[in-house]
């Protein structure tokens, strides 16, 4: 019981060390750094290398790592901030993801896939205390977090750009008013943030003996929880909320095993969105004003493409298997129109409704096990379960999903990817349905009306046709009186419930018929794989999606199929990018961002 | 019966009584204005009657159906538009969209309707396979709807119609307030509210809109109007309502309460009932020399242009009394 509170205490004074600097980065520049993670792995890894490659003893490794990870923290400012300061804090968000993503995806060819085993530099000896014991690293990683928390707090409270941070922090315009540079302030907290998230990587790394280049992920998953506990922008909120979420987490582990750490934490993280969006020490229950109205989708039109062209390009896809007789590239192209359908469920939230979901694995992940659970496990036929899993998949999303749906913007964004992460975890610890890390193999192969589609070309056929019908509904729904009340709250919500357009209703019904509609590309995908796990559904998928919707356009159906048909088919036909195929995401989605928002097939505004 | 009334409606923020029980009523076809400084409370009384904020305290009907507290777009649904205070139209939809949406309520009505047992979930699936299936019900009504919305925009004349299939961003301000009051049509409302129809707009396009209000009267529409022109108040209103720190101060015609010596001291002072000339002198301390001249010899509605609570109407209208800052 002591030893599970002393390691609540250790890992809650880790997550402190990235909550800090998330919640000070949103106090400054009022928006999420989704690349915080990141920059925690990069850190880590900058330390593994001082001491494994060239042998330095701790502080020096420590001095290395804040220098390091404070430069790329103005890195991130400088190339994911400062260029979109016009845009809205949503598109912020998104650009934030894309540098996460790239660093994410350079620290890999850096410094390859596989984890590392990080040794400590010092010998670790444990010392009794009472019934529990503590180690050298746990008092080091307690000190480094208490004397951070006070240099923090006398840097805020005493120095002159202390009070700047603060007052910038409290009212921007007013800081300017009066002189201070916030732009000065805001590289500065990004500095100071990525220094703090750097030596927390380098002490993670210490901590579990180990780095990893998606070690970031959850870690920002992490840093976000406590952040949200402690109320965005509250500095001392965030470490309370840290050691509270160490803590719940250290005695869920001892109560309920290893695995559910993760699920714990996701469990704080929608609770508190849900009930205390503004924190668990803000007065009362507050939806923080989060104004992205209008300021997501940029002003212009999507160019409208000819419908001979469209029905023209059709009938080239329905007969290319005729012409190509290339198993291979019928395969690639058939996951091509699996990633076409999703893009096309997703742009429904995304482009029609303007609600960024960042966790659009998890519909997928539903429509794969509910077809690979019916067929496998239940012997359904593939017909039905094909036609009963996007109905499982859209009920059991919209039932989680709605309660998050009053959330907005950048709030709404993290819940969904705590949703996305969550069914992923559900999967994992519910084996008795799922199977759990081991997952479902020996899925079938689709067969309709008694025949088997086992050729690459049937199997080509099957998904166009589905993508085509997706499409099809797709295209009526936006075109249909629903898809201007979708729109419309995308475009300003407080406009549209005043014309009668209930928010939460409009809401589900975006997210359901995406979860629909993304259903069947997981029943695609599990019986084209015939193997599904927990990780098949991962946090990279869902930003891989978003990159095809961005890419091609956001609210044009054809367009973000168009995005998935290249995303999916270039790194293909060029082998060498095949292996930089997700930095090639992370930068063309900050691309996009930058220069072409509205999609590469877009009219110039 | 009156179409709309208010009863001891009450907000507060924090420690400010933004609407401090305010009642009162418009009846059918009538057009009854509110007006009042900068803080006085009109905006959020529209935001209270709309449903887009709650009240603390306080009834409204609708037609004798109590309506406080539903959410907005029940609201909505029920009858009641509104054009808001700066205009908002969505940007990246076009003139025609914009308009067609006010007549959402009516589509969910005939096509979401929500089927009892299982509430609104029933209701939105129906609506999605409406949309997609899109039985020849919809596509009539649909049709009727374009043709519906091209008459409302030929009130307009020619300002909007050739604009049908522009993007909202592109239009004038001028267009997008017109757009807005079009949107608000298309719901047709059992009561329009009409926040600042006019701000920001040049003497001919206010007049432009004084004649659509008048048209709109014509036709028999109830009115509730915020306005801070007395020229196009006094043209319009058949009542007026005056209110002051979040409570009516006056109420009655247009002439009655243009004379009514509490409008006055609102604006320009409390000591200006007993000792008007020192009062206005006081008040207009600091402000144009033109603005301290007529108030207390001229009645406000004479002076056509005159813009209450902004800035140049007779003494300077600025409330001394109180100074928030509510919208």
């Amino acid at each position: 019981m002591l030893d599970q509170l002393i390691n609540g205490l250790v890992v809650g004074n880790l997550y402190a060390l990235t909550a800090v600097g998330i919640t000070q980065i949103y106090g400054v520049a009022g928006v999420i750094n989704f690349a915080h993670g990141s920059i925690y792995m990069v850190g880590a890894f900058v330390g593994w290398m001082a001491v494994t490659w060239f042998g330095l003893p701790l502080l020096p490794t420590l001095a290395v790592v804040l220098l390091a990870s404070a430069l790329l923290g103005l890195a991130v400012e400088r190339v994911a901030i400062r260029p979109f300061g016009g845009s809205g804090r949503t598109v912020l968000l998104l650009s934030t993801i894309a540098a996460g993503l790239i660093l994410e995806q350079a620290a890999q060819l850096i410094w390859g896939p596989e984890t590392k085993a990080f040794h400590s530099p010092f010998a670790d000896v444990r010392f009794r205390v009472g019934g529990g014991s503590i180690g050298t690293l746990d008092l080091l990683i307690l000190a480094v977090g208490l004397s951070t928390a006070l240099v923090l707090w006398l840097f805020l409270k005493r120095s002159r750009l202390g009070w700047a941070v603060r007052a910038t922090a409290q009212d921007r315009e007013a800081a300017l008013q009066m002189g201070v540079d916030v732009n000065q302030v805001s590289r500065l907290s990004f500095a100071m943030a990525g220094a703090l998230a750097g030596v927390s990587g380098l002490l993670v790394g210490l901590y579990y003996h180990s780095v990893y280049h998606t070690m970031g992920f959850s870690a920002s998953l992490k840093g976000f929880t406590a952040a949200l506990l402690g109320g965005l922008g509250n500095i001392p909120g965030a470490i309370l909320g840290a050691y509270l979420l160490g803590t719940a987490e250290a005695l869920g582990v001892a109560w309920l095993g290893s695995s559910w750490r993760d699920l714990i934490g996701i469990a704080l993280l929608i609770g508190v969105l849900l009930f205390r969006p503004g924190g668990l020490f803000a007065a009362a229950r507050q939806l923080l004003p989060e104004p992205t109205a209008g300021t997501f989708i940029p002003i212009g039109r999507p160019l409208q493409i000819p419908r001979w062209a469209l029905l023209a390009a059709a009938a080239a896809a329905v007969t290319l298997p005729l012409v190509v007789r290339n198993g291979y590239w019928l395969q690639v192209l058939a996951t091509a129109w699996i990633f076409g359908l999703l893009a096309v469920s997703l742009n429904l939230i995304t482009g029609t409704a303007g609600q960024i979901s960042l966790g659009h694995a998890g519909f997928l992940a539903m429509g794969a096990y509910a077809s690979a659970i019916l067929t496998s496990r239940l012997q359904v036929p593939f017909l039905l379960a094909l036609l009963l899993s996007p109905v499982i998949a859209a009920a059991i999303g919209v039932l989680i999903c709605y309660p998050a749906l009053r959330l907005r913007g950048q709030y709404l964004a993290v819940a969904t990817i705590g949703l996305g992460q969550g069914i992923a975890l559900v999967a994992l610890n519910w084996p008795a349905l799922t199977r759990g890390p081991l997952g479902i193999s020996n899925i079938a192969p689709p067969s309709l009306f008694g025949y088997e589609i086992t050729s690459a070309a049937g199997f080509y056929w099957l998904t166009l046709a589905l993508l085509i019908g997706g499409i099809w509904v797709a295209e009526r729904l936006s075109g249909s009186y629903l898809g201007r009340a979708l729109r419309a709250v995308r475009e300003d919500e407080v406009a549209a419930r005043a014309y009668g357009v209930g928010l939460e209703r409009y809401k589900s019904i975006a997210f359901g018929a995406s979860a629909f509609i993304a259903a069947f590309a997981g029943v695609l995908l599990a019986h084209s794989y015939t193997y599904i796990a927990p990780d098949t559904f991962t946090h990279a998928l869902s930003l891989q999606v978003l990159t095809m919707v961005v890419l091609g356009g956001l609210d044009s159906t054809i367009g973000v199929v168009a995005g998935a048909l290249a995303l999916i088919t270039i790194p293909e036909s060029a082998r060498f990018l095949a292996e930089y195929r997700f930095l090639v995401y992370g930068v063309l989605l900050l691309l996009m961002l930058r220069f072409r928002p509205r999609g590469l097939l877009s009219a110039a505004s | 019966m009156s179409v709309l009334s208010v009863r001891n409606l009450t907000k507060r923020f924090g420690g400010l009584d933004a609407v401090k029980s305010v009642s009162l009523a418009v009846g059918a076809g009538e057009t009854v204005s509110i007006i009042g400084p900068n803080g006085a409370g009109k905006t959020t009384l529209f935001q209270l009657i709309t449903g887009a904020e709650r009240p603390d305290g306080g009834e409204v009907y609708l037609e004798g159906e109590r309506i406080d507290g539903l959410p907005a777009h029940a609201i909505a649904a029920r009858g009641i538009a509104r054009t808001f205070q700066n205009g908002r139209v969505y940007g990246n939809l076009t003139v025609l969209e914009n308009v067609l949406l006010g007549a959402h309520a009516r589509l969910q009505a005939e096509f979401g309707r929500p089927a009892r047992p299982l509430g609104g979930v029933l209701g939105a699936i129906r609506e999605v396979i409406a949309a997609v299936a899109r039985p020849s019900r919809l596509r009539r009504m649909e049709a009727a709807l374009v043709e519906e919305a091209r008459e409302i925009l030929s009130l307009f004349g020619d300002r909007l119609l050739p604009r049908l299939h522009q993007p909202a961003y592109s239009l004038s301000y001028a267009n997008r307030r017109r757009t807005e009051l079009a949107r608000a049509l298309a719901l047709r409302p059992k009561i329009l509210l009409l926040d600042e129809p006019t701000a920001g707009m040049n003497p001919t396009e206010t007049e432009e809109m004084t004649d659509v209000i008048k048209q709109l009267q014509a036709r028999g529409h109830a009115i509730l109007l915020i306005e801070h022109k007395l020229d196009l108040v006094s043209a319009v209103s058949h009542r007026v309502v005056a209110l002051e720190a979040g409570q009516v101060l006056v109420e009655g015609t247009p002439e009655a309460v243009w004379s009514d010596p509490r409008l006055v001291e609102a604006y320009v002072g409390r000591s200006a009932g007993q000792s008007r000339g020192h009062a206005a002198g006081d008040a207009a301390a600091g402000t144009p020399a033109k603005a301290s001249g007529g108030a207390a010899g001229k009645a406000p509605g004479d002076a056509a242009g005159d813009v209450l609570g902004e800035a140049a109407v007779p003494g300077a209208l600025v409330p001394l009394s109180r100074r928030a800052t509510v919208h």
